[in-house]
């Protein structure tokens, strides 16, 4: 951890303990006493709020497992049991579907507030990629999860995406039908997506100590993007981040309990209710929300190999980030260009989410008119997606000329938080945020 | 950060406007709506339309369609129909709805398969404990007594359809329009608006009168079908009431939580300029 330790055992047994065990140490260095940039804001909160929803997911999800039978004559059934006689069971099933949806919001607002603070670059490129590790592994466990209640869209859904594995030349076949355990999607693919569904959690939660322990060498990054100078610039973690995070979670809770108690179907796809019948394909076979964007990149290429290429490519590009962002500063508050840039990639995100919810022909509204379909769009957004981390991100730390930042975070907080002035105090713009 | 929360918002809000208009879209239309009961955060289900619904589809519908996710005794549960019922003119509740003389009396109506003592098959009435009797043996049977067609397990259907409960009532009442030009109405088939492919298999089932309602109420087309649809209202989301009552004290629990949490937050952060 960053710093010294300060941490001082009081009783003979805690002494004792810390001799041996000095476990209540690692606690108070990372969660008491840990120093943290005193500017943070309220799209910080996402880190905490992402390890409840983890908590709430493995918890829920342990509390079903005793209920859920992973069988494809009794699976759904038995999910319809949890919702009618399970003590309960309805809270808690719809609690852990509705979970999954949360789990994504507040990831990509995470992505999101690491990609405008500049949090991937040096010192933090680990912390990025194990990140990047956790959310593909999320994205592993939603779609083995959304499987498992054995409706329709569980069944296409598993049949699309295990399918895509076929793209691949000569070992396609064969690793197709490994993966399902036999030569269609049948009794031995629900038993294993159920046993990979409880494992993926686990390794989730190895990954976030990863993560977390990353986030501790350096500390964390903060709207200036400017390095933690002195101790004027942080605050204890505890209680000044502790009550922030924790009124945060709350607000969070709040609107996760209002899909749970009031619409908790609302994020689902209907004709999940509807048992699943290899013999009936669904007139439209679409994921989450969450993984849509992704969806609409693999329909984007014509080719069934490229789309699926460059759908991974998507989510590989990620790993490579910190090295292919060229810029000195760090956060996009003082990158008058990169700020656009990145607005327009947020709209292309959720435009891609948009198109890979609707049929590839079906025209696009307003834009219609021209002849834009959404497949279009999802094409012209693909090549955004792609071009702001290949093309802009390497170019624009040689054209864009950054504002003029703070000197400190100290005088960022004292300047009402507000870019500074050019003037005494004031780093010149070329010079590194380092 | 502004200017870029503020694009996103408003991003937001074009495609929040968008999305239905897009889904809507489509050859087939879509469903009325209809003001039920059991609308809004504040919701309830009405019990005397939920029993006329169940009547409905116990002498109409269970011919064809099963609820075989249903078991007898969930209609005397907290919140089912039969929760409180009338013996000798006083309302009377059952803690087990198993005890219910009422759902007792609708279980012994139907014969249920089963083995006796000394592993011969046999058939005996119905208890509360039994589910609903299918009425195919298998899914060829149903399909051969339907002309092709397997008439879906009602259990969760109003979940299992976009636009659920407007949408079943609305295709319940939507036969009474000639098919358009453009619509090819092949025998055993059905132009329905509502259905998607605008083609439905089952014939129109309700007619004016054709059942006698046990509270006395008119049996219109209409009643009818606003009746079944607030039974299987029920019957896909029975713990329904449960949801809402818990979800107000839990956000009763989490505003206040909230309120706490903010005053703290305002008490600790008062000590260092921010």
């Amino acid at each position: 951890m960053s710093g010294p330790s300060t941490y001082e055992p009081k009783t003979a047994f805690t002494r004792w303990l810390d001799s041996r065990l000095p476990i209540v140490r690692l606690g108070w260095d990372s969660f008491v006493d840990f120093p943290t940039p005193r500017n943070l804001n309220y799209w910080y909160t996402f880190g905490g709020i992402l390890t409840v929803c983890l908590m709430i997911q493995i918890i829920t999800g342990i509390v079903l497992a005793m209920h859920y039978v992973p069988h494809i004559d009794y699976a759904f059934a038995s999910v319809e049991r949890i919702d009618r006689d399970v003590n309960f069971g309805w809270l808690i099933r719809s609690i852990h579907a509705v979970g999954a949806s949360m789990f994504f919001l507040a990831v990509y607002m995470h992505i999101f507030r690491g990609l405008y603070y500049g949090s991937y670059k040096a010192p933090r490129e680990i912390l990025w990629i194990l990140g990047v590790v956790i959310y593909l592994l999320m994205m592993a466990a939603a779609f083995l999860g959304y499987v498992l209640p054995w409706g329709q869209m569980s069944f296409w859904g598993a049949m699309v995406i295990t399918n895509l594995f076929g793209a691949l030349p000569l070992i396609g076949e064969p690793l197709t039908q490994w993966l399902w355990g036999g030569f269609s999607v049948g009794n031995e693919t629900l038993n294993r997506f159920f046993s990979l569904h409880y494992l993926i959690p686990f390794l989730i939660a190895g990954v976030v100590g990863l993560h977390i322990w990353a986030l501790h060498v350096p500390g964390n990054n903060n709207p200036t993007g400017i390095s933690v100078k002195t101790k004027a610039d942080t605050l204890p973690f505890h209680p000044y981040y502790t009550v922030k995070d924790g009124f945060a979670i709350v607000v969070f809770l709040i609107i996760f309990a209002g899909f749970v108690f009031y619409a908790p179907d609302v994020l689902g796809h209907a004709d999940n209710y509807i048992e699943a019948d290899p013999m009936v394909t669904p007139a439209m076979i679409v994921p989450e929300w969450y993984l849509l964007p992704f969806y609409a990149i693999l329909r984007a290429v014509p080719d069934k190999l490229g789309g699926v290429i460059l759908m991974f490519a998507a989510i590989g590009v990620l790993f490579i980030l910190p090295w292919l962002d060229t810029s000195k500063v760090r956060s996009m508050r003082y990158r008058p260009m990169a700020r656009w840039f990145f607005a327009f990639f947020v709209v292309a995100c959720l435009g891609l989410g948009w198109a890979g919810a609707e049929l590839p022909d079906t025209k696009v509204p307003v834009l219609g008119a021209l002849g834009v379909d959404f497949l279009l769009m999802g094409r012209v957004l693909t090549v955004y997606y792609f071009a702001y981390f290949l093309v802009i991100m390497p170019l624009l730390g040689f054209i864009e000329k950054p504002t003029a930042r703070p000197a400190s975070i100290e005088e960022a907080v004292l300047n009402g938080d507000k870019p500074a002035k050019a003037g005494p105090g004031a780093a010149p713009a070329a010079q590194p945020a380092e | 950060m502004k200017t870029v929360s503020r694009l996103l918002a408003a991003a937001a809000a074009v495609m929040l406007v968008a999305a239905p208009a897009a889904l809507g879209a489509g050859k087939y239309r879509s469903p009325e709506q209809h003001a039920w009961s059991f609308d809004g955060p504040f919701g309830e289900f009405d019990r005397q339309a939920v029993q006329r619904g169940f009547q409905v589809y116990q002498e109409v519908c269970a011919a064809c369609h099963g609820i075989k996710h249903l078991s007898i005794r969930h209609l005397g549960q907290p919140g089912g129909p039969f929760e409180e019922v009338e013996i000798n003119g006083q309302l009377m509740r059952y803690d087990n709805p198993n005890d219910n003389p009422v759902v007792a009396a609708i279980a012994a109506q139907y014969t249920v398969a089963d083995i006796d003592d000394i592993g011969e098959p046999i058939e005996r009435p119905g208890r509360p404990a039994d589910r609903f009797p299918y009425p195919y043996a298998n899914e060829a049977q149903g399909r051969a007594a339907n002309g092709g067609a397997y008439p879906p397990d009602l259990s969760v259907i109003v979940k299992a359809r976009h636009y659920g409960a407007n949408y079943i009532r609305s295709l319940l009442l939507g036969y009474d329009e000639e098919a358009p030009e453009d619509v090819d109405v092949r025998p055993g088939n059905y132009y329905n608006p509502y259905m998607p492919g605008m083609l439905i298999a089952m014939p129109p089932q309700l007619q004016e009168g054709m059942i006698e309602y046990a509270d006395g109420t008119e049996a219109t087309v209409e009643q009818m079908a606003n009746d079944v649809t607030h039974f299987l209202a029920w019957a896909a989301d029975p713990h329904m009431e449960a949801r809402k009552s818990m979800g107000m004290m839990v956000m009763i629990y989490l505003f206040g939580l909230a309120i706490l949490l903010y005053l703290s937050y305002r008490q600790v952060w008062s000590r260092v300029k921010h």
